[in-house]
């Protein structure tokens, strides 16, 4: 690389000097299969097996170390490939980025995503009823679009909190365990239908925000998190000692499932497939689903956008940069949380009726701390503060556990008994630790200005 | 809100704080007193600033100047002692009693920092609007309005931005409006915090040294903006200033601290002349010493 910037950066001599690194680059490639082979000697290379008597045996495996260092080979090439690539081209895109003032090609591609993803999340369920050849063959990845969304959402409503307001909250699945039981209970104890229960589910949640509110936010930074992450537990405890209200640990089963505004999804006369003259599909039910979570999702996301061009939104903001500037402007820096915190809250209310309503059933167990941990890893994976990325960091904290299920053909690499499974929350700690190194503010980091003069002029 | 209006008492009889002029205050602090545990940082201080008038806050280091500041916007609560800001109307808050945001919402005195205290990642306009939260909170229906689009908010909010149009033209960062403020050098953040508080409309605006770190052609840009602000808007200036240059050229009165007591209080002329800011600033002159030592027959000894 070293030698790379020091050579003219224009594209024609690029494919030149990729000729003239090469050499270079397999020695090293090679140094490192070789590094690869003298550790893999004493770790891999042989095994000890437990006899039919009380010795060992050894089975040696010169098999697996080379096909490890034909691997270590082969990936340190490509990477040096790929950052020889990534080098050139960022030369040339500063070249041309100095000569024609252009926006940033990072910024179009942000642009061209949000788009891009929402006619991908509508069109989902055509896409896995195509693939899948039947509305009941695609339902894993419809399912599977109901889970991300429901993060997506609960993503959002987070980054009202945290990536706006810069408010560390730690117990955000309390929001959506106090919408998941507001549900649940309407529905059982009073019968109140889906559609009752979702606003009066989001404002309770609003209230429980501000509840915890009003004490704990004179709190910054860790001291916040910390009565925050609190907070979450003791929702989670009680909902498992105080029986009688809840169910204890064994929740609250037979939820009424969500009707298509008051027609129910049954197969009988009246039900939503003989109304609109359509086979009984229990599926139908499931699309529904996922179209409502994504309507959710979607006011989530169009509330936020709007917020973030108001006063109060721009105020959230300013709270995150520098508290003592807002309150030397006049901004009352507690109503300003509050307002955040309720309105973080009241999404994942909204959130969590809809997970009560889709599972029929809930129990303390959904909301443990590793929910909030997740949700607090995608708003900060995704770049704080922006929706896109929240969007995208949803997708593969979600997706990517599901896609490892699918990755049986790596048994015939690493041998009978491996379930990639297993090695979720390893990949996970790397994927992690690599955003860290290349992407320390998250996916996308460009803040959008939430006003331009040259916009507010025309 | 209410009860934070309510709070701010409107004192029409109360006690002339320091006799002498300015006759017609904006500011009275009235025996002023901070302790910080057994440390007196200021010590009954009363001073005046006069309407429109710029008004200097001098001393050496240490002498308690930023914590005058701190009193005055909200930041502490004064031991002891009163700070009392009269708006044109007649009427007057006490600044010791609002809590720390109304001291800029109610009684609009405005301030800037001594460390710059920008909204850094915001851009250049939008740490403007912040500043324009109020009047943009109320046409907004406290979002409600705003969330639904209603035009009223509209208007509000483009008359807002012809506000800060109008003060990025006047420090001359109009080319920057779109640019994060912390990329801004520092001359152009310290204009831009002095603006974005001017976006306030303030009664009183206090400068914490708004020329550190300033080259001299800067600060000279920093004098004309100060007269401007003095002599084209209802708001008086009350500055902490260590560069001389800045405060003799423009004050109009100037006080004088020294270990948390006033020394002086005048017009830049008295003050250049006056025998205790300079013994303050430059230590006390040789003769002086002289003086006391042959009073005491000290310099006897030493012959």
């Amino acid at each position: 690389m070293a030698q790379g910037s020091t050579l003219p950066a224009a594209a024609a001599s690029g494919t030149r000097r990729e000729a003239s690194a090469l050499p270079e680059i397999v020695k090293d490639a090679a140094l490192f299969a070789l590094v690869t082979f003298g550790l893999s000697i004493p770790i891999v290379a042989i095994r000890t097996d437990l006899g039919q008597g009380t010795g060992l045996y050894l089975t040696t495996r010169w098999g697996l170390v080379a096909a490890l260092c034909g691997a270590v080979f082969v990936l340190r090439l490509i990477q040096r490939l790929v950052m020889l690539r990534v080098g050139q081209s960022r030369l040339a895109a500063q070249e041309k980025q100095a000569a024609s003032g252009l926006a940033a090609p990072v910024g179009r591609l942000a642009a061209s995503l949000g788009p891009l993803t929402l006619g991908l999340a509508l069109g989902l369920p055509f896409i896995a009823v195509i693939g899948g050849g039947g509305l009941s063959e695609g339902r894993y990845w419809i399912d599977l679009g109901i889970l991300i969304l429901t993060y997506v959402m609960l993503g959002w409503g987070l980054n009202i909190v945290v990536g706006l307001a810069g408010l560390l909250d730690l117990g955000y699945v309390a929001f959506y365990a106090v919408g998941a039981y507001t549900y649940a209970l309407c529905s059982t104890v009073f019968g109140l239908s889906f559609w009752v229960c979702l606003p009066v589910a989001g404002l309770f949640a609003a209230a429980f925000g501000v509840l915890l509110g009003f004490p704990v936010l004179r709190l910054r930074g860790d001291y916040l998190a910390i009565v925050t992450l609190a907070f979450g537990e003791i929702i989670r405890l009680v909902l498992i000692n105080w029986v009688d209200f809840s169910g204890g640990a064994a929740g609250i089963s037979s939820i009424p499932r969500a009707s298509f505004f008051g027609i129910p999804f049954t197969a009988g006369e009246g039900g939503f497939a003989s109304t609109f003259g359509l086979d009984f599909n229990p599926m139908h039910r499931v699309v529904f689903l996922y179209y409502l979570i994504l309507a959710l999702a979607l006011i989530t996301n169009l509330v936020t956008l709007r917020m973030r061009r108001l006063p109060l939104g721009r105020a959230w903001e300013a709270l995150r940069e520098d508290e003592i500037a807002c309150t030397s402007l006049g901004i009352d820096t507690t109503m300003t949380k509050l307002t955040a915190f309720a309105l973080g809250a009241m999404f994942a209310g909204f959130a969590g009726s809809f997970f009560a309503v889709r599972q029929g059933f809930v129990s303390p167990e959904s909301f443990n701390f590793l929910e909030s941990a997740i949700i607090l890893a995608i708003v900060v994976l995704g770049g704080m503060g922006s929706q896109i990325g929240v969007a995208i960091a949803a997708i593969v904290m979600v997706g990517a556990p599901e896609l490892l299920r699918n990755l049986g053909f790596l048994r015939a690499v690493f041998g009978e008994g491996f379930d990639p499974n297993e090695y979720r929350l390893l990949l996970f700690g790397l994927a992690m630790v690599a955003m860290m190194v290349w992407r320390p503010r998250g996916l996308i980091s460009d803040r959008e200005p939430s006003i331009r003069l040259g916009k507010a002029a025309r | 809100m209410k009860a934070a209006g309510r709070l701010a008492v409107t004192h029409r009889d109360l006690p002339p704080a320091a006799d002498g002029p300015p006759d017609d205050p904006v500011l009275i602090v009235d025996h002023l007193t901070m302790r910080f545990g057994g440390l007196v940082a200021v010590n009954d201080l009363s001073f005046k600033v006069g309407r429109g008038d710029i008004t200097a806050l001098i001393g050496p280091n240490g002498a308690g100047k930023t914590t005058v500041f701190n009193c005055i916007t909200g930041f502490y609560k004064p031991t002891e002692g009163m700070i009392r800001l009269c708006p044109e109307g007649g009427g007057a808050y006490l600044l010791e009693r609002l809590p720390g945001h109304d001291v800029n919402r109610l009684a609009r005195v405005a301030r800037t920092f001594q460390n710059i205290r920008l909204f850094p990642r915001m851009t250049v306009l939008e740490n403007l609007m912040v500043a324009q939260h109020k009047p943009l909170m109320q046409a907004s229906g406290f979002s409600l309005a705003g969330i639904l689009g209603l035009p009223g908010y509209r208007r509000a909010e483009a008359e807002a931005v012809e506000k800060a149009r109008a003060w990025l033209q006047r420090i001359d960062l109009i080319g920057r409006a779109d640019d994060p403020a912390g990329d801004l050098p520092y001359g152009d953040q310290r204009r831009l915090e002095i603006a974005r508080a001017m976006c306030t409309d303030p009664v009183l605006l206090c400068l914490d040294e708004p020329a550190a770190g300033l080259n001299p052609r800067e600060s000279a840009d920093l004098n004309t903006l100060l007269r401007m602000i003095r002599d084209e808007h209802a708001t008086s200036v009350l500055l902490i200033e260590h560069d001389m240059s800045v405060v003799m050229q423009i004050s109009d009165r100037i006080v004088v601290l020294d270990y948390g007591l006033k020394i002086a209080d005048g017009t830049p002329e008295q003050i250049r002349t006056d025998t205790r800011v300079i013994a303050a600033y430059l230590g006390v002159d040789d003769e002086e010493v002289e003086a006391v030592e042959a009073e005491v027959g000290l310099a006897g000894a030493q012959a």
